[in-house]
């Protein structure tokens, strides 16, 4: 029930924000923070008493529209409470950021970013199909009304680009919904969107490759790999400083989680079959994110590809299979969350300061605003992957575990590391060090904005000293998963012989041949 | 002397046909409704000439009922015709396309 | 009194913690205290904690200390755990000790400066990082130290943030390096994989049964370490960031590029020793690179004509020996040179530090001269270092440890006579360009006024190490002379000793008299063309090939031509994402199908008219005929 009331409460929050924006610019995001506060505190109190449980900590099973056979089913277990919990610090961190700089429908503005948290709160814990996909739309419009209503210069392009890529990539997802719905509803009679029952339906490998990659589009597009990141770049730029935090800090990851939650339990055995595309699209992405990331002149836009690039480690690490790569994921989903949604509030900061994005009118802005630069080199440090930040931990699990599954791909991934300090340094380059282009005159970080900053700083070096926090609580769901991936494609291939395994008789194998050739005859 | 209905229905067809042509060709609006009068004669000539074959009354009952609608139909026309004048300052059917792209 | 071990790391963390926090508000005296106190006081730790780990273990058994697991995940748990043994205890112990000094020199050197608390919490950090490094028990955890040298390596050398070409030279350095980093992780994965841990006893000990001696995987492994060697000590081929990097302040280049981090891949092929013996052709790649490098830098050093330039190229030059030591076994020789360069190479710094602050920031060698006179303490100091590094013969500290070092080369069961003629040339060419410096710098006549004296707490270190670049080659003295071998026992009771093959206490003798010979030669070559002899003040005229070489062998212009302008007009013709060009080319091709088809609206009532017929035509003829 509580699961249910989490959504409740931030859509709650975000009607009452909306309404309470006609009289005051202050009471919205008063009761934002508020809402999301209690979602926090909720969810801590959750990891607190169940660390090491095994299975779902928390569910909630309410049935919807039965005749179709979905339910409103949710659950959660370590992997979706980590997420949750990254969900609300990042709205915190975002409703926190907005304070000052959104000052034009300001309850409309909250209404938007509650249902975006609420929508992503769904994707997170949904556990029917229907309602998964239904969480996957309801992110995408008060996102889409984000870029367009407060977002920079041109961005009613960056708006469209990012509804139209992310609706059509779930459109297709749909699609594979509703095969696998069919499928599994002729084979067993029962016609159900329940992701439990549908686990284990058998289909051709042919249909399950088809319906896998519907699912695998919608998702890759959502973590922006190359080719198809297009929409990335622009919907980052011109979105409002709390829109990019939680677009890269969230809404990427719902693709990811996606891919682990849903591609890879429900297609194991055409996963593998697509595990050396999907690695090599790692790959590519991981280069081809930093080699953009460095030509970039527009601060947003920089940030904005070193999300692509962070992302292609994720994907090469999902599909290793292994439960090192796997927990380097779960690490790497929350690490780049924080490091970029950092990196963005600077980038933000700045851009309300001085006006500009620009990179080359900057230039020695450590003496005009040395907090910002420390708080600029500590984030750009962590997204080169220096030890002692959470980055670090897990782009080398990613790259540890991904070399047990394909070694000469791992070795060009490790290069992005290079890559990776090319780009970033050159971050701190223009920006904060050099001449002084231009003679800006810009305040240092208040006290708002160092709280944010500081906060996030602590979390990040938390997360590269102490890593066992984190990795801790998502172990079991890993392993489970991992499990189910790895399992079943051994156990398909035993199929046939799981009878003879029972009578242990060397002649029932010409047995088990010969009634299957008869049943055969007998249809 | 009795004509064949096949010369009867030829003309009607011819008619129409130079009815419909008229309607397509001519940028005149009042020549356009005049075209469409003599399309809908055609039919009604068609109707006569069927009437006649089968020896029964409903040939001519059809001819008078298109008399009437054309008589309406023009009427109601010739009005459009008027406010479209007082609108466009012309009678050109293609100065009358603002509902274009 | 060894479980205060952790604390030797903990107090400079603290000192820069301490700093970040509250920097702004305290006082240059205040700030200094607690960059140098943090350090001093590890120094003393570092002692207290050294002799207690001796005391009753002369087997000099490994201590191990295990703070918190780090990660534990799959079967891959590397903690945060360290491990004293007789090398992390030398390298502890230089580091510290020299650090300590340093920081110490550097308090009064940068008390003119902005960022005076900036400038010791990046100094604090190094040395925790460099602590980390060599206490480390298991490779990922040295990882982490490795790279948080490079980012304070990185932070400190554009220091003087302001001057672009700062930044650009801490780049350069963080970026090259990062390649023999990456390198370097390549050959853990392979470690991993093989041996399901990272922790380096554990790997050492399983290697031998595992792999078998001369295997291919052994042998990548082995190249792959020390790859990341060669980027992290600057030898050959990623030589080119070291120079550059003597824009950051002198104390920085002391203490970071000549006594600590560049000897970081000394430390860590000393430490892999086991692979490197199970890959021999790994081995004789480190001494042939160790060779060449330190001929090649001792020729480039010889053109230059920035005083910081010149050591630049020595320190190279001089880890080539220590590199040269490794390939050949000499585990402890190679140490022991470390501990000694350490000790002159940090002098000869803070030496030319001094003379550059006094003159004015003047870094040019020909604009200075006369300055023994007027700069005692730093001459005769700085002397005593350039002794050393000439390697003078039983006077200096280098003597003894190069010396040793040459005669290894060849009696080693590993070495040749050819990689001792290339130490023995090495030895040559150091001597000259090292009393070239002296020379043109002290001698001669005055071009410039010092301006002042380095106050006390300058004076202080410099004195110090004098004496221990004097004294400290006491503890190792060659078998005919002495025959001391406090050094080589208390290393080998964790590295192996190095098989000679070929000696006797004759040749030794010969090839002793010649080393020194030939160093007093070199002395004597650069009095007759250095001494007193009238310069122009300002760059030397130089051909061709003194320009070739005082470009470093122009690798950087190699570099940049095959990697750097290829990969920077990649990204930049690629800057708006051909990919885009895709998706924008769907909304363009839409966007025509749609003027296309709205020309059939064109609001024309007999167009429409037109169509209505053709198409009712059309379908009554399909209906009837079809």
């Amino acid at each position: 029930m509580i699961l249910v009331w989490l959504i409740i409460l931030l859509m709650g929050c975000g009607s009452l924000a909306w309404l309470s924006g006609r009289w005051s610019s202050t009471l919205p995001r008063i009761i934002s923070l508020a809402g999301i506060t209690i979602q926090v505190v909720t969810i801590i109190s959750f990891l607190m008493q169940y660390k090491q449980h095994s299975g779902w900590i928390v569910s909630y099973t309410h049935s919807w529209m039965p005749s179709f056979g979905i339910q409103i089913k949710m659950a959660a277990d370590g992997l979706s409470l980590l997420m949750l919990l990254l969900t609300s610090l990042l709205g915190i961190i975002s409703v926190l950021i907005s304070w000052k700089e959104i000052n034009e429908q300001v309850g409309f503005f909250h209404f938007n970013l509650m249902f975006v948290l609420a929508g992503i709160t769904g994707v997170f814990v949904a556990l029917d199909l229907f309602l998964f996909y239904f969480s996957w739309e309801v992110m995408l419009v008060p996102m889409y009304f984000l870029i367009s209503i407060w977002g920079n210069e041109n961005k009613t392009y960056a708006a469209y680009k990012f509804f139209l890529f992310t609706q059509g990539s779930g459109l297709l997802m749909f699609l594979s919904i509703l095969g696998l719905y069919f499928i599994h509803g002729h084979s067993t009679g029962v016609f159900t969107f329940d992701y439990e029952q549908l686990i284990g339906t058998k289909m051709t490998p042919q249909t399950a490759f088809v319906l896998m990659i519907g699912f695998v589009i919608a998702f890759i597009v959502k973590l922006s790999t190359v080719p198809f990141h297009s929409w990335l770049p622009d919907a980052h730029t011109q979105a409002p400083t709390a829109g990019s935090v939680i677009l890269a800090g969230l809404l990427l990851k719902t693709g990811a989680y996606g891919l682990i939650r849903f591609v890879l339990p429900l297609f194991p055995l055409a996963s593998h079959q697509f595990a050396p595309v999907a690695m090599a699209l790692g790959v590519i992405s991981i280069l081809y994110g930093a080699k953009l990331a460095f030509a970039q002149t527009d601060i947003k836009r920089l940030v904005a590809y070193i999300s692509v690039s962070h992302m292609g480690f994720i994907l090469l690490g999902i599909y290793a299979f292994n439960e090192i790569a796997m927990q380097g994921v779960v690490m790497q989903m929350i690490a780049h969350g924080i490091s970029t949604a950092a990196l963005f509030i600077i980038a933000g900061v700045l851009h309300d300061r001085i006006k500009t994005r620009d990179i080359d009118q900057m230039g020695g802005l450590w003496l005009t605003v040395p907090k910002m630069g420390a708080m600029g080199l500590i984030f750009v440090l962590a997204s080169l992957g220096l030890p002692g930040l959470g980055n670090f931990i897990a782009e080398i699990l990613i790259l540890f575990g991904s070399f047990f599954a394909n070694e000469p791909l791992t070795i060009i991934a490790t290069f992005g590391l290079v890559a990776a300090t090319i780009y970033s340094l050159r971050i701190m380059q223009k920006i904060f060090y050099g001449k002084e282009r231009t003679q800006w005159k810009v305040a240092d970080l208040s006290i708002r904005e160092m709280a944010i900053m500081l906060s996030l700083t602590t979390v990040i070096i938390w997360l590269g000293i102490f890593p066992s926090s984190v990795l801790d609580i998502s172990r079991k769901p890993v392993q489970n998963i991992i499990e189910e991936v790895n399992g079943a494609r051994i156990n398909t291939e035993i199929q046939h012989y799981s009878h003879i395994e029972k009578k242990g008789d060397n002649c029932s194998i010409n047995l088990a041949v010969f009634k299957d050739n008869t049943a055969h005859i007998k249809k | 002397m009795n004509i064949p209905m096949e010369q009867g229905l030829l003309l009607a067809a011819v008619l129409f046909c130079i009815g419909l042509g008229g309607v397509l060709l001519r940028r005149d609006i009042i020549f356009m409704l005049l075209s469409i009068e003599v399309m809908l004669n055609a039919a009604g000539l068609a109707f006569i000439v069927a009437g006649a074959k089968w020896g029964q009354a409903d040939g001519q009952v059809m001819f008078i009922f298109i008399l009437t609608m054309a008589a309406a139909e023009v009427s109601v026309g010739l009005a459009l015709i008027i406010q479209m004048f007082m609108k466009f300052k012309s009678i050109d059917t293609d100065v009358a396309s603002t509902m274009n792209g | 009194m060894k479980e205060l071990l952790w604390l030797i790391v903990a107090l400079p963390l603290a000192g820069a913690l301490l700093l970040t926090l509250a920097g702004k508000r305290l006082p240059r005296l205040a700030i200094a205290f607690i960059g140098v106190g943090s350090v001093t006081f590890a120094a003393i730790l570092a002692i207290v904690v050294g002799l207690d780990f001796l005391h009753g273990n002369a087997a000099g058994i490994p201590y191990e200390q295990f703070l918190w697991q780090w990660i534990n995940v799959g079967g891959f748990s590397p903690n945060v755990a360290f491990n004293l043994d007789t090398v992390s205890l030398t390298f502890i112990f230089v580091i510290t000790f020299v650090g300590a000094l340093i920081h110490l020199y550097s308090a009064q050197f940068m008390w003119k400066e902005d960022g005076y608390a900036r400038f010791f919490i990046y100094m604090n950090l190094f040395v925790a990082f460099m602590l980390v490094l060599v206490l480390a028990d298991n490779m990922l955890l040295m990882y982490m130290g490795w790279e948080g040298v490079g980012v304070c390596s990185y932070l400190l050398i554009g220091f003087w943030y302001k001057d672009p070409a700062n930044g650009y030279a801490a780049r350069k350095a963080f970026i090259v390096t990062r390649i023999g980093d990456t390198a370097m992780a390549i050959g853990l994965f392979i470690l991993f994989i093989t041996y399901h841990t990272l922790n380096i006893h554990d790997v050492l000990a399983a290697a031998p049964g595992k792999w078998p001696v001369g295997s291919s995987i052994a042998v990548t492994t082995a190249l792959l370490l020390l790859c990341g060697g060669v980027g992290k000590s600057a030898q050959l081929p990623l030589q080119t960031w070291l120079p550059d990097a003597m824009a950051g302040p002198s104390p920085v280049s002391a203490l970071i590029h000549s006594a600590t981090m560049v000897t970081a891949g000394v430390y860590l092929i000393s430490r892999t020793h086991v692979l490197f013996e199970l890959a021999p052709i790994a081995q004789n790649a480190t001494a042939i690179i160790g060779a060449i490098t330190l001929l090649m830098a001792g020729v480039a050093a010889l053109n230059q004509h920035d005083i910081k330039k010149v050591l630049a190229y020595s320190t190279i030059s001089q880890i080539g020996y220590m590199f040269l030591a490794l390939g050949v076994g000499a585990w402890s020789a190679a140490i022991f040179h470390f501990m000694i360069h350490a000790f002159f190479k940090a002098l000869l710094f803070l030496g030319a530090g001094a003379v550059i602050l006094v003159m004015n920031d003047e870094h040019n060698m020909f604009k200075m001269g006369g300055l023994w006179k007027k700069l005692p303490i730093t001459f005769w100091t700085f002397l005593i270092g350039a002794g050393s590094l000439t390697a003078l013969p039983l006077l200096t500290a280098g003597f003894y440890s190069k010396d040793k070092i040459l005669w290894l080369a060849y009696s080693s069961d590993r070495g040749s006579v050819w990689l001792w003629l290339a130490g023995l040339t090495g030895t040559f060419i150091t001597a000259l360009y090292t009393f070239r410096m002296v020379f043109i710098v002290f001698f001669g006549k005055t071009k410039g006024e010092p301006t002042y004296r380095p106050g006390i707490f300058m004076t202080i270190p410099l004195v110090v190490l004098g004496l221990l670049s004097l004294g400290a080659g006491f503890i190792e003295l060659p078998d005919n002379i002495g025959h001391v071998t406090l050094l080589s026992d208390f290393i080998e009771k964790t590295l192996p000793a190095t098989m000679v093959m070929r000696y006797g206490n004759n040749i030794e003798l010969l090839f002793q008299i010649i080393a020194a010979m030939v160093a007093i030669g070199g002395v004597a070559t650069a009095y007759v063309y250095y001494f007193n002899k009238p310069f122009p003040a300002a760059e030397p005229e130089r051909t061709k090939l003194q320009n070739f070489f005082y470009k470093g062998w122009d690798f950087d212009l190699l570099y940049n031509t095959i990697i750097v302008r290829p990969v920077v007009f990649l990204s930049r013709i690629d800057k708006n994402d051909c990919i885009d060009r895709c998706y924008t080319g769907i909304a363009a091709l839409t966007l025509t199908l749609h003027k296309l088809f709205s020309t059939t609206q064109n609001g024309k009532l007999r167009t429409y008219a037109t169509v209505v017929a053709i198409g009712a035509i059309v379908i009554l003829t399909i209906i009837f005929y079809l």
